[in-house]
């Protein structure tokens, strides 16, 4: 006979309460960094020339300006799901794990936040 | 009672070094390199928003010695954890664990990023030299 609820049975979260979400959100935010990583890549290799006035311009267009808010985006979230895991495995006392992840959570979304407003500053011409 | 320390997984140095683990660590290592290029990748940005002359203070840090040197190691990083994280892809659903194929993909994610490494610098050398 199990001692699980009913309702546990049918959530199938174990007790870390959040089951697979970890693993698949970082899955599915690698899927999106391909072609997006290397979207940006190529376009940066294919300017004529790689200087102020250029990469402005290039960052003005809105689908570049689109596409390089979503990569840093998606980036951030790829790079905050990968970093904490480290941080899971290797620091085993409890105050600091909890300092570390809080560290890498305001991290992120502090470099995540500066490099969309960085974009739309271009995109917007502020 | 006397306390005793709980028992804990088996921790990195434990096992046999060989490809399989060490592809894995390195999948980490270049990981953690990168979550450093989003930094570096954001201050960029940034730099680019803030105007000219802070563009060119920025360019200034990654045109010197050490930023050439991380330039080229994400650049490493970032192909290593690209082909090799297909490679964890196609794992995930559920091809490629025989030993020849895990090894082959192994080889070819290593020797693909360290020869478009190659690739993507000299391309970058050359059209700086015109």
């Amino acid at each position: 006979m199990s001692l699980r609820s009913p309702l546990g049975r049918v959530l199938g979260l174990g007790s870390a309460k959040d089951g697979t979400d970890h693993w698949w959100a970082q899955r599915v935010s690698s899927i999106a960094l391909i072609p997006l990583t290397l979207w940006f890549l190529f376009s940066l290799f294919a300017l004529p020339v790689f200087d102020y006035v250029a990469l402005r311009a290039w960052l003005s267009f809105p689908f570049s300006g689109f596409l390089c808010v979503l990569l840093v985006a998606v980036l951030t979230h790829h790079s905050y799901l990968g970093t904490i895991v480290v941080v899971e495995d290797y620091v085993h006392s409890a105050g600091m794990k909890l300092l570390s992840l809080l560290l890498l959570r305001f991290l992120h979304v502090l470099a995540g936040g500066a490099g969309v407003f960085a974009i739309l500053r271009v995109a917007f011409g502020s | 009672m006397p306390v005793r320390a709980r028992p804990t997984a088996p921790h990195l140095q434990i096992y046999r070094w060989q490809i399989g683990n060490s592809l894995s660590i390195l999948h980490r290592l270049t990981g953690l390199a990168l979550s450093l290029g989003l930094l570096a990748l954001c201050y960029w940005l940034v730099s680019l928003a803030g105007g000219e002359k802070s563009y060119a203070a920025a360019a200034k840090v990654f045109a010197s010695p050490l930023g050439l040197l991380g330039l080229v190691g994400w650049t490493f990083a970032f192909l290593y954890h690209l082909l090799n994280g297909v490679r964890h892809l196609f794992w995930d659903a559920g091809f490629g664990f025989e030993r020849t194929a895990r090894h082959a993909s192994g080889w070819f994610a290593v020797l693909g990023s360290i020869a478009l490494t190659a690739c993507v610098w000299i391309l970058i050398w050359a059209e700086h030299r015109t």
